[in-house]
């Protein structure tokens, strides 16, 4: 060991025992120091996890001071109720829309009935004529040809335009828990620098918020963050994740087959399977511009709808589930094929030798003998990798998620939002709260890709153990 | 048995003779069809990110000379020049690749080398983890802890609300796992005879590690290392988020080439970042708007593919050598 030898002059001689001894300790220290060294680089790449989802935690809940415009008990009580028994989640759909007639403006309640309307015969905003004018007009409203709203749809406007919570301050989780005083202590300062112009001390309540809720993930976007929810963009992933699925993997798990089963090895078969290994690595905003070229843009016909109905289309451009679903395939199909190959090359010849041995034909073989040994495989990557496109946020930023969507998606020609483009809004927004439903969305996506992977761990190992 | 079949086909044919099966025929054209999408996919790309990059050049205002050469980035008054926008890219690919091999490798010299095989079944699925983590969360993460914590560090009048330096290093973070899992895999691939052949020469684990066993995985690292630019590269949602939504114009020789040009604490628009901002919203066709993001696009597109060829050229010699 050249570097750890004595100089040169002591090279003719042996170490005394000392002399080894030291080189000895040396050599050790040094080893022990990249083992260290080593285990701290591992140390960190763990923390930097561990980093990440506390920082999602502990900024979905924690102590918010709120003042409401309207008390909720206030409201129960005006309509008759005891406050201590009844709450204004149990008040009946009449009930809710009777206090949003009271309250809002009648401009705003004609632009919520044309969002969506209230009852399926009648109309509570908007008089009889002016509607079925407008209905009837070029662009008919959106509540025009939808269902009516539901019972959790109201009781969000109600929060949002009779209730009118505002937050004006936010705590995170760790602080909140141990040192709840501090954050009454900032509000009361606040107040005394005249930061809350609108609003007196008295009026305002520390309460315990979690920011991710069943309410959340079960309430449509709004503009006002404390009571934003994300059940649209939910809907939309939904969606997405179906058209992926269906596009990705049948036509994955196909070029798979032909090149492990049928392809022979040449020219053309070898360039299919480089150019599948170079669009693995192909950044996904350039799948996003693919998309918007030619799904939205050069198919649009299609992708809006427009070549399925006589007249009015779906959609009036290509900017739908439909063409982002098919983007996300494209951009999931590498990993699909590399992943379905590696499955159905670990399928022992044997079998398919057997299988041909007996008179079946090529078809009947991989049909019958080699996906049914292999599927378990393929079907981990198909999960992994729609895991991965849940997640993808670029391109559906260029095939035209739109960011403000109220409106559940009806079907694959809907205007849609999906999670991680309302994570993406919700954090560029400077306001704190929005920071927080941003953290509460990104939770709500990590547990999702959660359950995911914990399915392809389940079916990885039930696969390892029958093999 | 086999008196019945032959008696079965009594037409003159010899019933060995091979039969045309049109059902099989017309399974192997569907399955080639599906192999053929991906091969559309690229023709797709190549196409579209041309045609709109060809359509951008015949544009009044741009020049594929001024393009390539100018430092300025400013389409509301005719700056057409890409460097600005690559510079953003490097600068925070540069800094991630800083973050990210250092701990990348050692991690996986320590997976390799070090671990039990119960440490290890317990950390590679931890770091597997981050890779499935979405980008647009690391960017929530960038802005919400690591812009925090650097502008707490190194002061609010250093660092920018928008930093290089933020998106740089959780981008680091993000490619780790890709750096660690690849390296891993080349380290587990040398054979275990150049490690007994150094032990039995008197070497330490350090020397059997870095001298020996790097050394000869240094191609399927080197892979894994090209690998993790060009996600870096190619990375989107931190750019966009953290790093800020303004290219950094510059002047070779008038700017300060430490205090603004390589400023790791300034804003810098990236080509990923600038496509994303400006493809949010209603972007209104054939515009000079809409054409220069494919323009950026096919820039992008030629860098990762260069750097992805050069991976595989990599793993491929590094199979030869041990297989």
């Amino acid at each position: 060991m050249s570097v750890d030898a004595p100089e040169r002059r002591l090279a003719d001689r042996f170490p005394t025992d000392d002399e080894y001894q030291t080189l000895l300790d040396t050599r050790t220290r040094r080893a022990r120091l990249f083992q260290m060294a080593c285990l701290l680089a591992l140390t960190v790449a763990v923390v930097a996890l561990i980093t990440l989802v506390y920082t999602i935690v502990n900024d979905s809940f924690g102590l918010v001071a709120v003042v409401n415009q309207n008390e909720p008990a206030d409201v129960v009580a005006d309509l008759g109720y005891d406050p201590a028994q009844v709450t204004l989640s149990e008040l009946g759909y009449d009930e809710l829309v009777g206090l949003l007639e009271a309250t809002v403006s009648s401009g705003v309640g004609r632009r919520l009935e044309r969002e969506q309307r209230f009852y399926p015969d009648r109309l509570v905003f908007e008089p009889d004529d002016s509607w079925v004018e407008l209905c009837a007009s070029e662009e008919p409203a959106v509540g025009c040809n939808s269902g009516p709203r539901d019972q959790a749809n109201v009781l969000a406007l109600v929060q949002e335009r009779v209730i009118r919570p505002d937050i004006i301050a936010t705590n995170q989780l760790v602080p909140s828990i141990f040192d709840p005083e501090g954050f009454e202590a900032a509000i009361a300062a606040g107040f005394e620098a005249g930061r809350f112009p609108d609003y007196e001390l008295g009026q305002v309540g520390i309460e315990w918020r979690a920011w991710f809720n069943p309410t959340f993930l079960n309430t449509p976007s709004s503009a006002t963050p404390e009571i934003a929810g994300i059940r649209t963009a939910i809907l939309g992933s939904a969606w997405l994740v179906a058209i992926t699925i269906l596009f990705a993997v049948p036509v994955g798990v196909g070029a798979a087959i032909y090149l492990v089963e049928y392809a022979r090895p040449s020219r053309f078969n070898e360039f299919i399977q480089t150019n599948i290994y170079n669009l693995a690595g192909v950044p996904s905003i350039i799948y996003g511009m693919l998309g918007l070229a030619i799904l939205v843009r050069g198919l649009e016909p299609l992708t809006s709808g427009a070549i399925f109905t006589q007249g009015v289309p779906p959609s009036d451009n290509g900017r739908t589930i439909l063409a982002a679903g098919v983007t996300l395939g494209l951009l999931t199909l590498p990993v699909v094929i590399i992943s379905a190959q590696e499955a159905l090359k670990a399928v022992p010849n044997s079998l398919r030798q057997a299988a041909m041995g007996l008179g079946a034909t090529k078809w009947q073989t991989v049909r019958s003998q080699v996906i049914p040994v292999a599927l378990p495989g393929v079907l981990t990557g198909a999960i992994l990798a729609v895991a991965r496109a849940i997640g993808e946020t670029a391109p559906l930023i260029l095939v035209g998620a739109a960011s403000f969507i109220t409106v559940d998606p009806t079907g694959p020609f809907s205007k849609f939002t999906a999670l991680p483009i309302q994570i993406f809004q919700w954090t560029s927004f400077p306001q704190e709260e929005f920071r927080k439903i941003a953290a509460a969305a990104s939770l709500a996506l990590l547990i999702l890709l959660l359950i995911l992977n914990a399915a392809a761990v389940i079916l990885r190992n039930r696969y390892a153990r029958k093999a | 048995m086999t008196t019945d079949v032959i008696a079965k086909q009594d037409n003159g044919e010899s019933p060995f003779a091979r039969r045309s099966r049109p059902g099989e025929t017309v399974i192997r054209g569907l399955l080639f069809i599906c192999g053929a999408v991906s091969i559309a996919t690229t023709a797709g790309i190549l196409y579209e990110l041309g045609k709109e990059s060809l359509l951008f050049f015949q544009d009044d205002r741009v020049s594929l000379w001024g393009f390539l050469t100018t430092t300025v980035w400013q389409p509301q008054v005719g700056g057409f020049g890409i460097w600005p926008l690559i510079l953003g890219t490097m600068l925070i690919s540069i800094i991630a690749m800083l973050v990210a091999v250092p701990i990348g490798l050692l991690s996986a010299i320590y997976l390799s080398e070090y671990a039990s095989q119960r440490v290890r079944s317990v950390l590679k699925p931890v770091l597997e983890v981050l890779v499935g983590i979405p980008t647009v969360v690391y960017g929530f993460f960038a802005l919400t802890f690591m812009t925090p914590l650097l502008r707490g560090v190194f002061g609010t009048s250093t660092v920018g609300f928008f930093n290089v330096a933020s998106a740089g290093i959780v981008v680091g973070i993000l490619v780790v796992p890709l750096i660690s899992s690849l390296s891993e895999d080349a380290l587990a691939a040398v054979p275990d005879s150049l490690r007994q052949g150094a032990y039995a020469l008197g070497a330490s684990k350090l020397d059997v590690s870095v001298r020996v066993v790097v050394p000869a995985a240094l191609s399927g690292i080197a892979a894994g290392f090209v690998v993790a630019m060009s996600r870096a590269v190619g990375e989107t949602m931190v750019v966009t988020l953290a790093a800020g939504a303004s290219p950094r114009n510059f002047s070779l020789g008038q700017d300060s080439l430490f205090g603004y040009i390589l400023n790791p604490f300034g804003s810098a628009q990236a080509m990923t970042g600038y496509v994303a901002i400006t493809a949010n919203g209603d972007l209104s066709y054939n515009t000079v708007d809409y054409n220069s993001i494919f323009a950026i696009g096919l820039t992008l597109f030629f860098m990762t593919l260069g750097l992805n060829s050069l991976s595989r050229r990599f793993v491929k010699r590094f199979r030869q050598e041990y297989e």
